[in-house]
């Protein structure tokens, strides 16, 4: 097995992948780009991708400004390519631990050419006779400013919601948790991340007390078994896939298992190694983890040892899945009992297996004990913590993470626990305001509730930013009319007037990735520095300096009477944030931008003990769940109702695991006579999110520049629908009019890609207005991590009229 | 055992009372997705405490000559309330119709100990523990309901 050199460039697997003006090489046929393959154990070669605007080589370059991609929640570095004051390109960072070079399609391609598109916003809208038209800053803020007094005076800080992203950087949100933490005293915050990792974050507190992912993408250089829960890898973390093609094709490859109720390319790869595909029923997760969980105890898979010293709770998770024998899986998922046994006899007897798990359980139902399932999986066998045994519980959007970390959605800053005083003490002292002013009483408001309260006008004024809910939350019609409505005075913050955009009160023009400078970081704990490689256009400015401006505008005062709010740049609020940390899981007291300017990605915990940051979490085996260290006491999985904190106490964690299980319960909608097809949401490969940026790249966009549903051979038979024709897909709710194509989906189930809205690049589609998949989605969430649930509705599909004459 | 039979009757006649309570604001709050299905499984759980309890309703037999529960009931749930503190004030009813039932479901668990009665005191501890899960999900989402609702609601 050769052992591969790993120097910046010329070893013997490495490839530049440059796509110039002569597309020399074409990343959106070839996803993945050239394989790599090396041997268990080995570093994964370098492979630099470049891609640079039509006509330009390298050496037109002025500068290369170091950052790290936003285009999926993998976070690859990467430097900007600037000519003229322009972003003109992106070159992937050999030195990256994430990606080693690598960029995927969007990063390639979509990176950039939104940054110059002409329907940019440079200068703020205001709404003026049921229109936005233009105005100043003074005048836009000012109407922000004057509501918001308005109705703090009126009703006091429970009127003012914050729904924010998974894309601002990370000073942003904890600028943002301060203004509504100590600020306002709010507790309506949340981000679009509730839609993508809220179930990652439950399922990590549920199971290890806080949040914390404990493995890293380096696992899959030493994994032997590599369990890919409902997570697509292919196609929404291209680099990663590429990564684990890698091992598959070289020496020593690992087996893959995957679940997933569609035949993907993860699900093909699975076989090719030998391991299993298992396509589950929608909606049915819990009941074939809970059969795999059974076959590890029947077979003594288990580390006796391992459960015995750092967990608790075996036996009530051993009666719970008693009742899921293999067969009783296959009754209710649909899966053979056989490929049940041979999944779990991979689990059970490789020696480092690595989970990863993504949107397919957590926007599916019981989101949050199927992913808890996952990591009782690992710690019954004591494989968290060391290289290729860990749990990747995966997130959607690229700075999901800090929006968790620093508290702008429902968590309390630093991993704290809001129903814990002295956590909330500690925060109170660092901002110096009342302890009371900081929102405790109960659980942060999730997104849904955010929205209800919306819709009643109990909150007055919602501010949304970097984010599109018009077209990415379930239910479009009823958020359309929340947003469109008198009741609620919103405010969104934006680079383009999405559908979003187009309802609000007041719209500012926000400056993107590569126009400000910011840090943020992955779902590995890996944090990037994001540089300013050019200036906004017009009138745009920086997330971070709009928060400014209305935090000095609203006047907000710390205990003393003096400003709340002082830092003025970027750095000054990381290093607040960085203090902040101290003692707690997320610790980034070691890290500034200074070393990160010098190391391109360090993994937190960075502190006096790991001065070079953390690989792994979770390697001594102890666990952050002490009473008085946890992020949360935890809940019952199937109501949600919280445990109490002298309930917690009582079961002694003191630094064990948690086994949490809860029996299968049927989806909240069934299939029935009117709408007998399970509908699904989900994600293709060229489009990120609601299209914002990879809509406006041109190749993403003519590599998918329209919606469609997904449906099996035999449905499709069944309704004398061919490939390309136009069908209608209704639900109880809502139905859309999209082409139709026959493909691996499940018999019985519906696909269809969320990121197609009214938008649209060319304004040529006749069907924007009637292809938005969440018109049929259901209002439902997860009982613990409050993530809607995008997986599993109710559907029919009817043909309308045959494909468009020269096909689609 | 007049006693026992009496204690028998009010479990599987509160439990009742409380299943129908928890559909009832099922119905009343369905906009509000959370309760509406949280509600409907809670109410499936008081529905199979009743069948798990009629085998001890075949053997001591079913006191039905009490008022307490009919009270209860009359006074509680028939209707649902609207808005928010509508809910609030539902939610709080369901906590207090269910806290009969844990306290019912205590004294019949002691009864079971005496009479060495264990499928009985298994049922009892059973739901029990089953009531406290249903009471800790009031609890949980009346904290979460209330400032809103006390403090901005229209």
């Amino acid at each position: 097995m050769p052992a591969h050199a790993q120097g910046r460039c010329g070893h013997p697997e490495g490839v530049a992948a440059h796509d110039g003006d002569t597309a020399s090489y074409d990343r959106i046929r070839d996803v993945w780009g050239p394989r790599t393959p090396h041997a268990r154990g080995t570093a994964w070669p370098e492979r630099v991708d470049v891609h640079l605007e039509s006509g330009l080589s390298e050496g037109d370059v002025e500068r290369w400004v170091p950052s790290a991609c936003v285009l999926c929640s993998n976070g690859c570095g990467c430097d900007i390519a600037v000519k003229d004051g322009r972003m003109v390109g992106v070159r992937g960072r050999a030195d990256d631990a994430v990606n080693r070079g690598r960029l995927g399609p969007k990063g390639l391609y979509g990176s950039t050419p939104w940054a110059s598109s002409t329907d940019r916003l440079t200068r703020p809208l205001v709404r003026e006779g049921g229109r936005l038209v233009e105005t100043d800053w003074d005048t836009a803020l000012g109407r922000v400013v004057a509501t918001s007094r308005r109705l703090l005076e009126e009703q006091g800080p429970l009127s003012h919601g914050f729904y924010t992203s998974g894309q601002l950087f990370l000073e942003e949100y904890y600028l943002q948790a301060v203004i509504g933490k100590a600020g306002l005293g709010t507790p309506h915050m949340d981000g679009n991340t509730r839609l993508c990792t809220a179930t990652a974050a439950a399922a990590l507190k549920e199971s290890f007390g806080a949040d914390g992912q404990p493995a890293c993408h380096d696992d899959v250089e030493h994994c032997d078994a590599l369990f890919l829960y409902g997570h697509n890898t292919a196609e929404t973390q291209t680099v990663l896939w590429a990564r684990i093609l890698d091992r598959t094709r070289g020496a020593d490859a690992p087996r893959l298992v995957c679940v997933d109720p569609r035949r993907t390319a993860v699900a093909e790869e699975a076989r090719r190694t030998g391991g299993v595909h298992l396509a589950p029923r929608v909606g049915t997760n819990v009941a074939l983890v809970n059969a795999l969980t059974r076959e590890l105890l029947e077979h003594g898979w288990v580390d006796g040892d391992y459960v015995g010293a750092h967990t608790v709770g075996y036996d009530d998770l051993a009666a719970t899945v008693a009742a899921y024998p293999p067969e009783e899986a296959e009754r209710i998922c649909g899966v053979p009992a056989d490929d049940v046994r041979r999944a779990a006899r991979i689990f059970g007897e490789s020696e480092a297996v690595l989970s990863t798990v993504l949107q397919g359980f957590y926007q599916s139902h019981q989101a949050t004990a199927a992913s808890v399932a996952v990591n009782n999986l690992h710690l019954l066998r004591g494989m968290i913590g060391r290289p290729g045994a860990g749990i990747l519980q995966m997130n959607g959007q690229p700075t999901a993470q800090n929006n968790r970390e620093c508290g702008a959605d429902g968590d309390l800053t630093g991993f704290r626990n809001w129903d814990n005083p002295a956590h909330v003490r500690e925060l109170a002292e660092q901002w110096n305001v009342d302890p009371m002013t900081i929102p405790h009483w109960a659980p942060p408001t999730h997104a849904m509730q955010i929205f209800a309260h919306a819709e009643t006008g109990s909150i007055g004024l919602l501010w949304i930013s970097a984010t599109n809910p018009a077209v990415s939350m379930p239910e479009s019609a009823r958020i359309r009319r929340i947003l469109g409505g008198d009741q609620c005075f919103v405010v969104v913050q934006d680079l383009f007037r999405t559908e979003t955009a187009e309802l609000a009160d007041v719209v500012l023009p926000a400056a993107g990735w590569g126009e400000k400078t910011g840090t943020f970081t992955n779902a590995d704990r890996t944090v990037h520095l994001s540089e300013q490689a050019v200036e906004p256009p017009g009138e745009a400015r920086s997330d971070l300096q709009i928060l400014l401006a209305y935090a000095d505008a609203m006047g907000f005062t710390d205990r003393d009477g003096a400003p709340l709010v002082r830092w003025r740049t970027p750095e000054e609020v990381f290093d607040a944030w960085r203090e902040s940390t101290c003692g707690r899981p997320v610790d980034y007291t070691g890290l500034s931008y200074d070393l990160l300017r010098r190391r391109s990605g360090v993994r937190w915990p960075v502190n006096d003990r790991h001065p070079e940051g953390s690989d792994r979490l979770y390697a001594d085996a102890v666990f952050p769940t002490d009473t008085d260290v946890c992020e949360t006491f935890g809940h019952d999985l199937v109501t949600g109702g919280t445990v109490t904190e002298l309930e917690h106490r009582a079961r002694a964690p003191g630094g064990r695991a948690f086994l949490k299980a809860a029996p299968y319960l049927p989806p909240h909608e069934e299939p029935s006579e009117d709408f007998p097809l399970r509908y699904t949401t989900g994600r293709t490969v060229h489009q990120f999110h609601t299209r914002t940026k990879t809509g406006r790249a041109r190749r993403l966009d003519e590599a998918a520049p329209d919606a469609w549903v997904e449906l099996s051979a035999a449905d499709a038979e069944a309704r004398d629908v061919h490939d390309g024709d136009w069908v209608r897909v209704d639900s109880p709710r809502g139905a859309i009019e999209v082409r139709a194509r026959i493909g691996p989906v499940l018999e019985g189930a519906v696909f269809a890609p969320f990121h197609y809205g009214r938008w649209d690049p060319t304004d040529l589609a006749a069907d924007a207005g009637h292809r938005q998949a969440n018109e049929l989605t259901m209002t439902v969430w997860d009982p613990v991590s409050k993530q809607p649930t995008f997986k599993t509705a109710a559907c029919q599909v009817t043909r309308v009229r045959g494909r468009d004459r020269g096909g689609s | 055992m007049p006693h026992l039979s009496t204690y028998v009757g009010l479990a599987d006649h509160s439990e009742n009372t409380l299943a129908t309570s928890f559909r009832a604001v099922a119905e009343g709050h369905a906009q509000v997705a959370d309760v509406h299905h949280t509600c409907l499984l809670l109410a499936g759980w008081s529905e199979e405490h009743r069948r798990a309890l009629a085998p001890a309703v075949e053997r001591y037999g079913e006191d039905r000559d009490i008022d307490e529960p009919e009270r209860l009931h009359a006074a509680g749930l028939a209707e649902t309330r609207a808005g928010e503190v509508g809910l609030l004030r539902d939610l709080q009813d369901l906590h207090v119709l269910a806290t009969l039932v844990q306290t019912t479901w205590t004294v019949i668990a002691q009864g079971a100990q005496g009479l060495r009665d264990t499928e009985l005191l298994q049922v009892a501890e059973d739901c029990n523990a089953e009531t406290s899960r249903q009471l800790s999900w009031l609890n949980t989402r009346m904290k979460e309901a209330a400032p809103q609702a006390l403090i901005v609601s229209p």
